[in-house]
């Protein structure tokens, strides 16, 4: 759908559009400040917004401070966004029941799929969930759970106004603006929002909000502010051909990575596009039923890749290995790009403060 | 991919062991029938594809379906005991239930075999995926020009099915050669490496299809001789494996570079994997 001239909404009929989100069935899900940092979790009301906070990052460092503005949205990212609402970092497939004849009976449990509106999607997010529903629903195979919560979300974006210094979606072309996979996308100003529909479904909504035409200055603060962000970014990751690291397995800056990374898994847990899970069976009760849970996992850990007998990834320079290469270069053969939006988690949550993009540059042949 | 594993591919279905054949110490054959007779006779699979079987309790095991195709009803599945799973596996009875998730991957391509040679070889304990393909071929033995197997095992101790290998090498138009890493007193076949057996195969001509299943390293140096030896790339086939939990793409557990082995594989003509086999880490 082509993006309309944007029109106004002032900075609190934004509870407006959440009543109207309320009205038609939908919970809301937005940012909020929890354990010191921002979070995506159910909302009630606009006062659950991180108000005035600003988010300062770099590799193995996240602080949220204060700093007196009063915009909703004037923040980077947090640890998490949308990946847990669609993708669950735990749950259960289903249940194996066996009577006293020996039967195994399976039952998928009963869930109810609530609709849920997400307010303040940054673009690497709205990237990020992009390629997930290729992985989950795209292909040979799709995902029952994935899909019946995907058809129920609604997204409400908001273009960038701030870059922590781990921000880097302009050179993955993600950002720091919206251009598609929304259905309703906001400009914050200090006075409010410039709102634009992004699908019929966010459309449906625009029309019942009390907007005014936006005026020429508040649609060049915009374009300014765009600017600003992007320009803010000094982080850059250089473009990588297909095949281009895995033909770099043999670079010594892999070994030097190796010495200093602790394998820990933070880095894929936090990244939106990671999508490895493990299948295990817990016995409940008496021994009468099984539980076959799916649980997020990480190619950082010890049974990612074993077999029978075999571990194909054995050292830590290996397991870093599969999480860049496939991330950057086979990703590219998987989807059609790089699995990699520019979000800067994965180094902001890195203990070892790894910076992937200056590795990656190198590995690259970039600094070089 | 066929309505069954489509709608089910997540959720396993009961099944029964109808016979529970010990192949060797530490091999063993099920033979499974699906519960639900609308899901048996939707069931269909192909030489090469394999389910995942659920043990109670305990969890699911990738395992290529041994058995023809022709009788879909009765599933067959060659089991090595090396981890949780199949150890379990290897105490059930007749008349046990367990859970069967599949069929799933691509299997052998036999038609381009059609009035050709074949020319299967395997190396390790009980090679199930050439087994299926074996199987196969024997059954359909006009469909092919000659059938060529040819069998590598660490000590001759290994070698199961034994009095098989002796049948088919009775038939027409079937060589059977078998090689021992390491061999007891009472071997009659050759002591040495499978790719030193190569040499002795003989091949109508170059064009014929060939299938490899075994250690990677062995893969790629039967491979590597044949294609040496004038034979097209192309033409040559192997199956691969990998850790595989979802068998559907989504784990991301079987990556191997660019390829999810449960659903891109797990047989792969020999040209899109060769610069991957016994990489490092890949
Ligand atoms: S690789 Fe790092 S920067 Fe890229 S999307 Fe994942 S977490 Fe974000
Ligand atoms: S293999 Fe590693 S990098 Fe790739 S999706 Fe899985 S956890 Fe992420
Ligand atoms: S087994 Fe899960 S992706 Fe292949």
């Amino acid at each position: 759908m082509e993006q309309q001239i944007p029109s106004f909404l002032l900075r609190n009929d934004l509870s407006v559009l959440l009543d109207l989100l309320v009205a038609d069935g939908y919970q809301l899900h937005g940012p909020q400040v929890r354990d010191g940092a921002i979070t995506y979790a159910s909302i009630s009301s606009l006062s659950d917004l991180p108000v005035g906070y600003q988010d300062q990052q770099k590799p193995g460092h996240y602080q949220l401070a204060e700093d007196h503005n009063k915009r909703f949205f004037h923040w980077a990212n947090g640890p998490q966004a949308l990946k847990p609402l669609l993708y669950p970092a735990r749950e259960v497939l289903w249940q194996a029941k066996r009577n006293a004849s020996g039967s195994i009976q399976f039952i998928v449990p009963v869930q109810s799929f609530e609709k849920i509106a997400v307010i303040g999607v940054k673009a690497c997010d709205i990237a990020a969930l992009k390629l997930q529903d290729q992985h989950f629903l795209q292909g040979e195979y799709v995902d029952p759970g994935y899909q019946a919560r995907r058809e129920g979300l609604l997204l409400v974006a908001v273009n960038c106004s701030y870059a922590a210094s781990t921000c880097f979606c302009v050179s993955t072309g993600d950002g720091p603006s919206v251009e598609s996979g929304f259905d309703i996308a906001l400009t914050e100003l200090d006075e409010g929002f410039l709102v634009a529909a992004g699908s019929e479904k966010g459309e449906r909504f625009l029309t019942r909000l009390p907007l005014q035409n936006a005026t020429a200055q508040q649609l060049d603060a915009a374009t300014q502010q765009h600017e600003t962000v992007a320009a803010m970014q000094t982080r850059r990751l250089e473009p990588i051909a297909v095949g281009q690291l895995n033909d770099a397995r043999e670079h010594p800056q892999w070994q030097d990575i190796a010495e200093r990374c602790l394998a820990c898994g933070n880095c894929t847990m936090v990244c939106p596009t990671c999508f490895c899970h493990h299948q295990n069976d817990e016995l409940v009760m008496k021994g009468d039923e099984s539980q076959h849970i799916r649980e997020w996992d990480s190619c950082f850990g010890e049974s990612h890749g074993q077999l029978a007998g075999f571990q194909v990834r054995d050292t830590i320079k290996a397991r870093y290995q599969q999480w860049m290469i496939h991330k950057l270069d086979s990703w590219q053969e998987q989807y059609g790009r790089s699995g990699c939006t520019g979000c800067g988690r994965c180094m902001s949550w890195c203990p070892a403060e790894i910076d992937f993009v200056a590795e990656a540059n190198i590995i690259g042949g970039a600094d070089e | 991919m066929n309505k069954f594993a489509q709608s089910n591919f997540q959720v396993p279905l009961s099944a029964t062991v109808e016979a529970f054949i010990q192949e060797s110490p530490s091999i063993f054959t099920l033979r499974l029938q699906l519960c639900d007779s609308t899901a048996r006779d939707e069931y269909s699979f192909m030489p090469g594809q394999f389910n995942m079987l659920y043990l109670y309790g305990i969890g699911e095991v990738p395992i290529s379906i041994v058995s023809d195709p022709v009788d879909s009803t009765l599933i067959d599945h060659t089991i090595r005991v090396v981890g949780r799973v199949t150890e379990g596996l290897a105490k059930l009875k007749v008349g046990d239930e367990v859970g069967i998730r599949g069929p799933f991957g691509r299997g052998w391509p036999l038609a381009l075999a059609r009035d050709k040679d074949l020319l299967i070889v395997t190396g390790g304990l009980g090679c199930a995926p050439v087994v299926a393909a074996i199987n196969f071929a024997l059954n359909r033995r006009a469909h092919y020009e000659n059938i060529h197997i040819v069998q590598g095992v660490k000590h001759s101790d290994d070698l199961i099915w034994r009095e098989q290998y002796d049948r088919w090498n009775q038939m027409n138009g079937v060589e059977v050669l078998l090689a021992a890493d390491a061999a007891g007193p009472a071997w009659p076949f050759h002591t040495g490496q499978i790719t030193e057996l190569l040499d002795q195969v003989t091949l109508s001509d170059d064009s014929c299809l060939v299938l490899i299943c075994g250690p990677e390293g062995m893969m790629k140096a039967a491979a590597e001789k044949l294609i040496d030896d004038g034979i097209s790339p192309f033409s040559i086939y192997v199956s691969l494996e990998r850790n595989m939990q979802c068998a559907v793409g989504h784990c991301g557990h079987c990556q191997m570079g660019p390829d999810f082995l449960c659903k891109d594989g797990p047989v792969f003509v020999y040209p899109d994997v060769r610069h991957r086999l016994m990489q490092e880490g890949i």
